[in-house]
């Protein structure tokens, strides 16, 4: 069937609609878990679904490369890291403002992943994931050595960040309502980008490297710029999960963690954000599920893996597809 | 015509022991078809790739409007105005017709740091792209996933894509290659009614359609060019016919 139009160059490939409205949906009903915890009398959910929202925010800035850029980072839990140890370190000195804890999570993440993807956006392929992975440890044994801070133990925060120096976040209802509301933004942040002018060479560059060189781009500093702002979102879930939890530690960044980010993004199925959304909600609830049924969990949860690599390519994302009727 | 669009002197290229090019020099004059021709390995694909800029040559100079351009990489000559196709089609295959040619527009139009507004409704990228779909032929399938589609429409999309970086001089690297009766016919059609506004350098082993198209033929034997000369020249010329044509062009 051909597609005809009076004016063809005014039509948009209706390409966005249903990930965006399963978006929605899942930020919906995110938006409505407090008010179940409540009628459940099941506190502890509410801390679930705000692990679930922060670590839905890192696997979707992993996307944000991974899935529109082909590049594996194996090393981004450094920037949860980056994020976390800003909120430790500024408030073992007093600062305890959110705005700063982010401005310092931001900015050196930005500087840590513009040195490194400069350097590692040399390689391609099994290189590039090998070479964030060194990076992601470098910066994990940096943290281990800074015996001032806990070195390998990680030290606990005597209290979350402040904003206008209220203790806002000290409820967890209010921290779960501003990591939901930093998820929200930066999903409308990172869909634009992605249809943007940038987002387009990006993905173009994804789909054909040479192809992109013989109609007059230069990749790389378009891969560098999406890598820096991977980084940075990323940091600012590390500055939530350091909140959440009340502690950081060098484990934050360790290169499982890394892995953890990944496999949710393959989970929910590359490339469209939602799934990465998705998939940090199927991983993290199958976790906490299978490590009450079974101290032996990771091996169910590599069973669950191999099986959604085999029979679901896509994910979450293809499995949809195909119940709606589309090509995967 | 003093200065030649694009020259190569003395270009040198080797993998390994096997020299590909070997002291090779040619010039192209603006406004011209020149088709380069000969046998399978005679470094034909590897030659368009050091004009182009995919590949650098180990020794041997390369210009452009008089301006060396050895050192320069493939997408700094296609702002220079330099153009190409593939032997092997490359394309954005997940994009839509429109969406490979309107990558190719906004490459020369104006800043791709651009982080916010749809690529995807700027009517300038699409009516260019739709200028150039139309001009191969392929205004009817725009909206189409390219990747699916056949050979002869990859063939056709490549010369759309590479128009629309409104080059002066377009590299052609087998564009007939597998494609059929009528496919090739149409695609002779549109190089000679680009060869009224554009240089083209033309790699091609369809014999008929090289003859019938180039102002200058080159051949290509081992690394070298034995023979250059118009399309009547090399038919007569006794080293060209030892070398390649044999009898076929008798």
């Amino acid at each position: 069937m051909r597609v005809k139009n009076a004016d063809p160059a005014a039509i948009v490939p209706p390409r966005v609609a249903v990930r965006t409205w399963v978006a929605i949906a899942l930020f919906t009903a995110f938006a409505l878990v407090p008010v179940l915890a409540g009628w459940l009398d099941d506190p502890f959910l509410l801390v679930t679904a705000t692990r679930i929202v922060v670590f839905a925010l890192a696997a979707m800035a992993l996307d944000l490369i991974l899935g529109y850029g082909a590049m594996v980072s194996f090393g981004h839990a450094a920037y949860l890291g980056i994020g976390a140890y800003a909120v430790a370190i500024l408030s073992s000195y007093g600062i305890t403002d959110l705005g700063l804890h982010l401005l310092a999570a931001l900015v050196v993440s930005a500087i840590f992943a513009a040195i490194t993807g400069g350097i590692s956006l040399r390689t391609r392929g099994v290189y590039f994931i090998m070479i964030t992975l060194a990076f992601g440890q470098m910066a994990y044994f940096f943290f281990v050595s800074l015996s001032g801070f806990g070195g390998d133990d990680g030290l606990t925060l005597r209290q979350r960040s402040t904003v206008f120096g209220q203790p806002l976040l000290e409820n967890d209802l209010a921290l779960f309502y501003i990591a939901l509301g930093f998820l929200v933004a930066l999903f409308g942040f990172s869909a634009a980008l992605v249809r943007s002018r940038f987002g387009r060479v990006l993905t173009g560059t994804r789909e054909n490297r040479i192809r992109m060189q013989a109609i007059g781009f230069s990749p790389f500093p378009y891969q560098l710029t999406a890598f820096v702002i991977s980084g940075c979102m990323t940091s600012v879930a590390g500055v939530l999960l350091a909140n959440q939890s009340e502690f950081v530690s060098p484990a934050f960044m360790n290169w499982h963690r890394s892995g953890e980010l990944i496999v949710m993004v393959v989970l929910g199925g590359i490339g469209n954000l939602t799934g990465a959304i998705g998939g940090a909600i199927i991983a993290l609830l199958l976790e906490d599920w299978l490590a009450v049924l079974t101290q032996h969990w990771r091996l169910f949860f590599g069973l669950f893996l191999v099986l959604v690599v085999l029979y679901a390519p896509g994910g979450m994302t293809g499995l949809i597809r195909r119940i709606m009727g589309r090509a995967p | 015509m003093s200065v030649p669009l694009l020259s190569a002197r003395n270009l040198h290229k080797a993998y390994g022991a096997l020299q590909v090019t070997d002291d090779l020099s040619l010039e192209i004059i603006e406004g011209e078809l020149q088709a380069i021709i000969g046998p399978n390995g005679a470094g034909k694909t590897t030659l368009i790739a050091q004009l182009s800029g995919q590949l650098r040559p180990d020794s041997g100079q390369i210009a452009y409007e008089g301006r060396d351009i050895t050192r320069l990489k493939m997408h700094e000559r296609v702002r220079l105005g330099m153009a190409r196709s593939f032997q092997i089609t490359s394309i954005l295959p997940g994009f839509t017709m429109l969406e490979n040619v309107a990558m190719a527009v906004q490459a020369r139009s104006g800043s791709s740091f651009r982080f916010f507004g749809s690529a995807a409704r700027e009517r300038a990228l699409n009516e260019a792209a739709m200028a150039a779909l139309a001009e191969v032929g392929l205004e009817d399938r725009a909206h189409r996933i390219a990747g699916p589609m056949s050979h002869g429409e990859h063939r056709q999309l490549e010369i759309a894509i590479a128009l629309a970086t409104k080059p002066r001089l377009l590299l052609l690297d087998e564009p007939l290659a597998g494609t059929g009766g009528e496919e090739a016919e149409h695609l002779v059609a549109l190089f000679r009614r680009l060869k009224s506004r554009l240089t083209l350098v033309l790699i091609e082993h369809d014999m008929q359609a090289v003859f019938a198209l180039a102002d200058r033929i080159s051949v290509l034997v081992y690394g070298r060019i034995i023979a250059s000369g118009s399309p009547d020249e090399i038919r007569r010329d006794p080293a060209v016919r030892a070398a390649y044509l044999g009898e076929e062009v008798a």
